[in-house]
């Protein structure tokens, strides 16, 4: 292979590098920056994201980069994330005083290491796509600098991330030890029949330090300080796409490296899965605040989409990818809705300041109520696609038990998601709020209407290309 | 005519998307909502449109066929396919809900002045997903419209109900979830094992009668919730007092019947062992609805939590008529369905017409209706009558074939289910005395007004309703004839008998 051909595969990750560092030198040397700027990071996103679709699949850097269907699949989503996520937050920032330059700069750095999860052909990559895409989001939670609270995100988001990390790199080093190479073909060799103690007992490390970015329980316990915290726009970013890519990387160290030790990973999934699916549910009943709600949720949805892939089959990849994209809309729909609001100038954050929305902002109120819908899972918006195509892989491949189990914890969870429509619709105004910015409102009802009714035209899309990615990951 | 159950149930979009123009295309100027009147003759002349298509079906029916008629079949993705059909069984209910459907907006129009544009979109809403539920061919599909059903009747409650509303919405809404979410684990489960989500195919493919147990359970429980039988029914009565009038019309005349509906439909013919194994349980279950619930509704002060307890009785018929499992029992059943339908309903709108008046349900408040509304009376008088089952009401035809449906398949049960005809005669008169006979003894009562000409068209249909089929049940049995024997010939086939 020569090293053409090799560069050739990472054109995606070329394009954002490049841009990243010029639009960097752009911002430094001419601070005012405007709406050109956020275009140009915008447009370096379509463009990869182009590449990525259009590009040469194969293996390059000695097996270390991986091109397939499936890294297509996450790239295209993330990056269309990002893309969403840039002039959604640039001007909430400009609103609030804050000119940073760095925003699209640092989203391009998170999408391009979130890009090399999804495609990572061994614990190196692995790792530095993980951490690259880590440091990113760091330093966009706290990108608030003289918000108290956003610094605080930052900082906890930071602690916490680095002691995950270690725990992934402890785990990628004991199966480097127990196996002699950190290729993921290599150690599906050694494991083929099953994992030996030492390399399980790296898995779990490595499975702890996932389970811990895609803030599944028990490793949740950063994500409702750290919602909470961060400015509104970024947390729709980083409750979207950097789960999406974990999540892929999840199912491509399961699928290709462990493929043979299925029934091992299982039962620590099937755990991981219901123990998310009932704090998210639970835990989310006692909050008032909007964004600690919404990381409960995802907690919850983190969980579903684990019990995906607990499923260890094709069919539970396609729907664990299924879940996550549907449910990426979902989210960053939600977000994108509460950066549009607030009430002389205040942020509106909690589900009192929500009361009788429906009169105020008949709009936002609908969109919201449709997100909620969705995230219950409700048919037929997208997010009861998503738990169709997670429930249905779960009871095919045996997990009647779990299924039923995550089934009755999105019926305590609705509770919480009603609770909100009630607020928005029942009670009495509390207020008038200020005009909502135009380009939330854009991506607000932009994704509400993908979640109802362009799913159920998108799913005949997502659908083949998720199987697609799904074989393309090594679980049969 | 195919595309025909595409156009009856997706028909109120239309009237949906006409009343979102006025509300975010024309600005309402002020606070008197302008847009409120125009938005009453749209939902009206909706409803009355999809009426007319309904009867359109009917006509167009052939009875000879006990297959599924009218049938649409377009794939979708992932092996699901977008699939309509009406069969005999199902047929019925589509013209049952175009018809109660306009009674509704009519007798909304002066009560409901608060966000009348978005009532009425509820209530559109509502019409189309549960005429999706009948005539859906798809489990998915069936599912989708099923479950989304509960969104525009939580808000109808919860936006327009009374002082508990939003206690009632939530209990509507969770419990009904609750079931149905169990169910649809069962849905994945068999389109895992069958490799079809289409309904009549279902409806051959034999599963093996252990999981038959499981599946049927999880039917069950969104069923039973829905229809609802004791002794999860406690959500109706508080989601019925709290609804306003509309909303209990719609509840008690259509909703409640998607868990019969869903008897016949899934249960009985795709589950027929388990079906076999768990009728006597339905029975016993169905005898204590019938007679808990009579005595329950005797001891209510609330008018409409009385109606709403008889109505549990009623569905308890129903329940019992569709497990006996002979052809008696299931036109029974069905007519049973049909009949309480309009019965219901109607006895619903005659609380509604004095509650608009004096803004109370409690019994004690009223006495002596009969002295200042005669018309009144005697419109409450036949809907009561068909209420306890009086031959040449409808309400008779359900019950008596019903219980002699029951009665050829556990004696016993039809005995115990008999005396409640007398209990509900108990309950029924002796509201309708404590309302309308006596002197009137409280002063507010003196100048109650008599029903109006739009309360009195309102119960004209009602009332013809009850009594043409309170004679002419043959309208009805012509339609179900062959379906429901090939139901019941698939059904003793299955389980041997």
């Amino acid at each position: 292979m020569s090293f053409s051909h090799d560069l050739s595969l990472t054109i995606p990750e070329l394009i954002l590098a490049i841009s990243a560092m010029l639009l960097l030198v752009w911002g430094a040397f001419q601070p005012k920056t405007g709406s050109v700027f956020t275009a140009a990071s915008v447009l370096a996103l379509v463009a990869a994201g182009y590449a990525a679709a259009t590009g040469p699949l194969g293996r390059g850097f000695a097996g270390g980069m991986v091109s397939d269907q499936a890294s297509v699949f996450a790239k295209v989503a993330i990056y269309a994330a990002s893309a969403i996520a840039i002039p959604l937050g640039q001007r909430w920032f400009e609103r609030r005083g804050v000119k940073n330059f760095e925003f699209p700069v640092l989203i391009l750095l998170a999408a391009l290491g979130m890009g090399m999860m999804a495609s990572a052909g061994d614990l190196i990559s692995l790792y530095v796509g993980v951490e690259l895409h880590s440091l990113a989001l760091y330093v966009l939670a706290a990108m608030h600098r003289d918000n108290a609270k956003a610094s605080e995100a930052g900082l906890k988001y930071f602690v916490l991330g680095a002691l995950s990390s270690g725990l992934l790199l402890y785990g990628a080093s004991l199966i480097y030890g127990f196996s002699g190479s950190t290729l993921f073909a290599d150690i599906a060799a050694s494991a083929k029949h099953g994992a030996e103690p030492g390399l399980l007992f790296g898995l779990v490390f490595l499975i702890c330090g996932l389970a811990f970015k895609v803030s599944a329980a028990p490793f949740h316990m950063w994500t409702p300080d750290v919602y909470e915290g961060a400015p509104t726009p970024v947390v729709a970013f980083f409750a979207a796409a950097p789960k999406l890519a974990a999540m892929v990387l999840f199912a491509r160290v399961l699928g290709e490296a462990f493929g043979g030790a299925t029934e091992q990973w299982r039962q620590v999934l099937v755990l991981i899965a219901l123990a998310s699916v009932a704090v998210g549910a639970f835990a989310g009943l006692a909050q008032r605040n909007l964004k600690r709600l919404w990381a409960y949720s995802s907690i919850a949805n983190v969980g579903y989409a684990i019990l995906g892939l607990a499923s260890g089959t094709g069919e539970g990849v396609q729907a664990m990818l299924v879940f996550m994209v549907l449910y990426m809309v979902d989210v960053m729909g939600f977000f994108a809705c509460l950066s549009a609001l607030s009430r002389e100038g205040r942020d509106m954050e909690t589900i009192d300041d929500m009361a009788g929305l429906f009169k105020e902002r008949p709009g936002l109120a609908l969109a919201m109520s449709l997100f909620s819908l969705s995230a219950l899972g409700l048919p037929p918006f997208s997010g009861f696609w998503a738990k169709y195509y997670v429930f249905k892989a779960a009871l095919n491949s045996g997990l009647a038990v779990p299924a039923v189990l995550g089934l009755l914890g999105s019926v305590v969870a609705a509770f919480y998601y009603l609770r909100l429509i009630k607020v928005m619709w029942f009670d009495t105004p509390a207020g008038p709020t200020d005009a909502p910015p135009a380009e939330a409102r854009v991506i607000a009802i932009g994704l509400a209407l993908f979640t109802f009714p362009l799913v159920l035209v998108a799913l005949t899309y997502i659908d083949p290309l998720a199987r697609a990615a799904a074989a393309a990951l090594g679980l049969a | 005519m195919t595309g025909l159950l595409s156009l009856i149930t997706f028909a109120p979009l239309v009237g949906i998307a006409a009343i979102l123009l006025l509300r975010f295309g024309v600005k309402p100027s002020g606070a008197g909502e302008p847009a409120a009147g125009a938005a009453r003759w749209i939902a009206l002349a909706t409803t009355l449109a999809v009426f007319a298509l309904s009867v359109v079906l009917v006509v167009q029916f052939n009875r000879a066929d006990p297959g599924f008629q009218f049938v649409e079949d377009h794939a979708w993705f992932a092996g699901l396919h977008y699939r309509m059909g009406v069969d005999g069984i199902s047929l019925l209910f589509v013209p049952l809900t175009a018809f109660l459907m306009p009674l509704c907006i009519v007798a909304s129009w002066k009560t409901i002045e608060n966000r009348v544009l978005e009532y009425m979109v509820a209530f559109l809403a509502l019409e189309a997903l549960v005429i999706g539920v009948f005539c859906s061919l798809d489990l998915i599909l069936f599912y989708i419209f099923f479950e989304f059903s509960l969104v525009p009747m939580f808000l109808i409650i919860g936006v327009w109900g009374g002082k508990n509303r939003v206690y009632a919405a939530y209990k509507f809404f969770l419990y009904t979830l609750l079931g149905s979410v169990l169910m649809l684990a069962a849905i994945l489960a068999m389109i895992g094992i069958a490799h079809t989500s289409s309904i009549p195919e279902l409806m051959t493919f034999k599963f093996s009668p252990g999981l038959q147990i499981w599946l049927w359970l999880a039917f069950f429980a969104s069923f039973a919730v829905k229809m609802p039988m004791w002794p999860v029914h406690t959500w109706l009565p508080d989601a019925h007092v709290e609804a306003p009038t509309a909303g209990s019309v719609i509840l008690a005349g259509i909703l409640l019947k998607l868990g019969g509906y869903g008897f016949m439909r899934f249960s009985l013919p795709m589950f027929p062992d388990a079906s076999a194994h768990f009728a006597p349980l339905v029975f016993a279950l169905s005898v204590i609805a019938i007679v808990y619930t009579s005595l329950v509704a005797f001891r209510q002060t609330d008018v409409k939590k009385l109606i709403a307890y008889s109505s549990v009785a009623h569905m308890g018929f129903v329940t019992m008529g569709i497990f006996s499992g002979n052809a008696v029992g299931e036109q029974g059943a069905l007519y049973q369905m049909l009949s309480h339908g309009v019965i219901s309903g109607a006895l619903f709108l005659c609380v509604g017409v004095v509650y608009d008046r004096m803004h109370t349900r409690e019994i004690a408040f009223y006495g002596g209706l009969v002295n200042r509304m005669p018309l009144y009376a005697a419109v409450f008088m036949l809907f009561t009558m068909g209420n306890v089952g009086l031959p040449g009401t409808s309400g008779f035809v359900g019950e008596i074939l019903t219980m002699t449906g029951t009665y050829k398949a556990s004696t016993w049960t039809a005995v115990i289910a008999a005396s409640g005809v007398i209990l509900s005669a108990v309950y029924a008169l002796s509201l309708y005395r404590r309302v309308m006979f006596g002197e009137i003894t409280n002063a507010k009562l003196a100048s109650i007004s008599d029903l109006d000409w739009r309360e009195t068209a309102i119960f004209a249909p009602l009332v013809a309703a009850t009594l043409i089929l309170g004679v002419q049940p043959g309208l009805v049995f012509d339609i179900t004839q062959a379906s429901v024997d090939q139901l019941v010939a698939a059904y003793s086939a299955a389980i041997g008998g």
